[in-house]
């Protein structure tokens, strides 16, 4: 199809309009406050969590992402959930995995998107009601959102 | 018409306890709702908001979703192979639709 004048003149406010919402709707503040959703305030401790997360990701609609937690998973002692979450996107939880005992390893993976350069948090859950966290920086060089899917 | 074309890859046959991989994958726009069209109107959210796997009958693995996850969403998990029975793969959007994969592992003694 053609784009008349009105058309990309519209189209690219809009684009401008979205690009500023993104950025001012994204922050770390905003990270925190999910973080202290999920937790209900807990400490998080660093460590037994290893995010697995391209330094540079050349195309931010698919940042293949991989958590494992160092965990027996038995009965007694496991991983309840593992959450991925953002800093720079215009939702900072970006999703959510629950699993226990029977998952038999605590190792996820799935493809994220990122809309700008941000440390991503893996925040992880265990059965005894401590959470864990490892935070890795990542450099998109094409972000999400800004235009295609 | 449907959009939604789900795959799922794990072996047919496993040993009593061991960790079974399993990669699952769907055709799905996950439309983020922050998009504009050429007219400049905001082309609506369509996400899968969330993926259930029981394990003869009972819930094994669950996952909540957002605008977050990209287009044609894969996941990777496991589960410790403990009886033969059927393994019930679920993805729910946020339009009511609901696609399910079943795959059935064999428990070798």
């Amino acid at each position: 199809m053609t784009l008349n004048r009105r058309q990309v003149v519209t189209h690219g406010l809009g684009a401008a309009l979205l690009v500023r919402t993104t950025k001012l709707s994204a922050t770390p503040e905003l990270r925190d406050a999910t973080i202290a959703e999920l937790t209900g305030g807990a400490p998080v401790r660093d460590g037994r969590v290893h995010l697995t997360i391209p330094a540079v990701a050349e195309n931010g609609l698919a940042v293949y992402t991989t958590v494992a937690v160092e965990s027996p998973m038995t009965a007694a002692d496991h991983v309840r959930a593992i959450h991925l979450i953002a800093e720079a996107n215009p939702i900072a939880r970006l999703v959510t995995f629950r699993l226990g005992p029977r998952a038999g390893e605590a190792k996820v993976s799935t493809n994220i998107r990122l809309a700008a350069s941000q440390n991503v948090t893996a925040l992880a859950e265990l059965s005894n009601g401590t959470y864990w966290r490892d935070v890795k920086p990542v450099i998109v060089t094409l972000a999400a959102c800004i235009d295609g899917g | 018409m449907t959009l939604a074309v789900a795959r799922v890859s794990m072996p047919a046959e496993a040993r009593r306890g061991d960790v079974v991989a399993i990669k699952a994958l769907i055709r799905h726009p996950m439309e983020t709702g922050y998009r504009l069209d050429a007219m400049g109107r905001r082309i609506p959210r369509h996400i899968v908001q969330a993926f259930h796997v029981t394990y003869a009958g009972e819930e094994v693995f669950r996952m909540e979703l957002t605008q977050g996850v990209s287009a044609n969403p894969f996941f990777a998990f496991s589960t410790v192979a403990t009886v033969t029975g059927d393994l019930d793969f679920t993805w729910e959007d946020d339009r009511g639709e609901v696609t399910t994969v079943t795959r059935r592992l064999t428990v070798i003694e």
